[in-house]
């Protein structure tokens, strides 16, 4: 084949072109996600449950005192409201992640990698339309929540928005990371009790840190070494117009690492091979 | 493509039509592993532009693994793959811009309509919006489904499906269209309104087209043939050739004597 490489100088592709294929993934995730109309009641029910029930059940039980961001005494409410924001784009990067890898939306991924521009980028833009996806849920939260008295400044509804979307890819590589590395994952459910509950509950979401440290020293440095504690702080500090620098580092340099990791390990033959010799054969 | 040559050289190796004409496609010792199991062994064959190429193989011959290879879903193991000269995996940007596909599982999103779907498989190819939608009114055209353009696409019958993703790999106006099995599942009328359909791409427009199948009927006589089996080429060149190689009077026949098949693989009528 020593016609391989004689021919004309790749042209590679303008910014105009990788803009438009991002904007047209993000786009299409958007109009798939207002389809699935469960998948957005859903996303929106399982925090709301947790505001709505075990916030008021907990308000008496859990004091919480002045600590920043926070210049007043706070109803426990308004305290777990980033972490159930938290919590949805958690769900929501791992639900999406391990769709990504197995065979359910095997047929789209198809047509999303068949694509001329590198798959590297692809797989971002995927990540990032998982992210506004999460945005919408979010926001939809924030919405319904402000009629249960959790009032932040009406800046922080935008200032939040850079924490949420970095948040969003780091939990959505995370995602990636993870369900490329596990062999058998048959369901959601192995994920909800070996990564998503030990995440969510050994974090700063439902209560203080320093609350934790008073019980556990030792869970209380792992809840300081879990990514999801300082993607939970990054939100609660930016809804407050404020910046908490150690958890603006440790979730861009995670989202990193999970992303240059999750890309480097994606293989989509293992979404198809999966399927055992005869399934995937034609 | 009918030109006599022997059946162990490459079929370039013959002089087409334009012997300096590089190859719409060139498979060349690919080989692929699933662990212990071995899916392809040393496979090569060509695809010539404006020709009609038929991958005929059974279920689990290598014919989907192949497809993954050259869309590079799958990383390349060993040997290569080149469309229009321009290696796969070395250089998959632009070897994809000339290469659309229609995969065996049906790849739309159902819930979005026709446009919307043609709109995003635009945007994968970064064709600005403006440009896309003119694209598709006019693909949509072409396939008869311009009134349905704003239906959704689980309201078409599994041809109109077909249909519309033919139209969609063709969106990007590529030279080299791969079908994998793409009529399976259709009655008899979509079946011949889809080859009909591909086999004039191939006149009218040069396109070079691959198309898997283990359906005998699908195949005329003057296409290229290429008979897979258990992972290795058995056979391949023009039609014509194939048969009187393996000493047969039918496709059929020469089929069931390369691989020791002792049933007919089904639809051949």
């Amino acid at each position: 084949m020593s016609s391989i490489a004689t021919r004309e100088t790749p042209r590679g592709f303008s910014v105009q072109e990788y803009l438009t294929c991002l904007t047209g993934i993000v786009w299409r995730e958007g109009l798939r996600f207002l389809h699935q109309r469960e998948r957005f009641v859903s996303a929106l029910v399982r925090p709301l449950v947790w505001l709505f029930i075990f916030a008021a059940g907990f308000r008496q039980v859990l004091g919480i005192s002045i600590i920043p961001p926070y210049e007043t005494y706070i109803l426990y409410e308004v305290y777990i409201a980033p972490g159930l924001m938290a919590m949805i784009q958690l769900f929501n990067g791992m639900q999406s992640s391990l769709s990504m890898v197995y065979d359910r939306e095997m047929g789209n991924m198809r047509t999303l990698l068949v694509s001329p521009l590198p798959r590297g980028f692809l797989l971002f833009c995927k990540l990032l339309a998982g992210t506004a996806v999460s945005l919408l849920q979010v926001y939809a939260f924030l919405l319904i929540a402000w009629f249960w008295d959790i009032t932040p400044p009406p800046s922080g509804y935008f200032t939040v928005l850079p924490a949420l979307i970095l948040s969003g890819l780091m939990l959505g590589s995370l995602g990636m990371l993870i369900s490329s590395g596990i062999k058998q994952l048959e369901n959601f459910a192995g994920v909800m009790n070996f990564v998503i509950f030990p995440m969510f509950f050994a974090s700063s979401a439902l209560y203080p840190l320093w609350r934790v440290q008073e019980g556990s020293p030792y869970l209380y440095y792992l809840c300081e070494a879990n990514p999801f504690t300082h993607a939970v702080e990054l939100i609660r500090f930016a809804l407050y117009g404020q910046i908490n620098w150690v958890s603006l580092a440790v979730v861009a340099a995670c989202t990193i690492v999970f992303m240059i990791g999750a890309i480097l390990a994606y293989d989509p033959s293992r979404g198809l091979a999966r399927r055992g010799p005869a399934g995937g054969e034609g | 493509m009918t030109s006599p040559a022997p059946i162990t050289e490459p079929h370039d190796a013959a002089p087409g039509p334009d012997p300096a004409a590089v190859p719409a496609l060139s498979i060349d010792g690919v080989s692929h592993t699933y662990g212990p199991r071995r899916a392809l062994i040393d496979v090569s064959f060509n695809v010539q532009p404006a020709s009609f190429t038929a991958l005929l193989g059974l279920n689990g011959a290598g014919k989907s693994t192949l497809f993954s290879l050259i869309t590079r879903l799958f990383g390349i193991q060993s040997g290569r793959v080149g469309i229009f000269g321009h290696d796969v995996g070395k250089n998959p940007g632009e070897a994809l811009r000339l290469l659309g596909v229609v995969f065996q599982p049906r790849t739309l999103d159902l819930d979005l309509s026709l446009t919307q779907n043609l709109l995003y498989h635009a945007a994968l190819h970064g064709i600005g919006r403006r440009e896309a939608a003119a694209r598709s009114a006019e693909l949509l055209e072409r396939i008869g489904l311009e009134e349905r353009a704003g239906s959704k696409v689980r309201d078409l019958s599994g041809g109109q499906m077909r249909r519309l993703e033919i139209a969609r790999a063709l969106l990007h106006r590529p030279r080299l269209l791969l079908l994998d099995e793409p009529t399976v599942g259709l009655d008899v009328k979509a079946r011949a309104d889809i080859i009909r359909h591909v086999r004039q791409l191939v006149t009218e427009q040069g396109i070079g087209v691959l198309w898997a199948t283990h359906l005998f009927d699908e195949i005329m006589p003057g296409d290229d043939l290429v008979v897979l089996h258990q992972g290795k080429v058995l056979a391949r060149g023009p039609m014509s050739r194939v048969i009187a190689e393996a000493g047969a009077q039918d496709v059929n026949t020469a089929f069931m004597r390369l691989t020791g098949a002792q049933t007919m693989p089904g639809g051949g009528a």
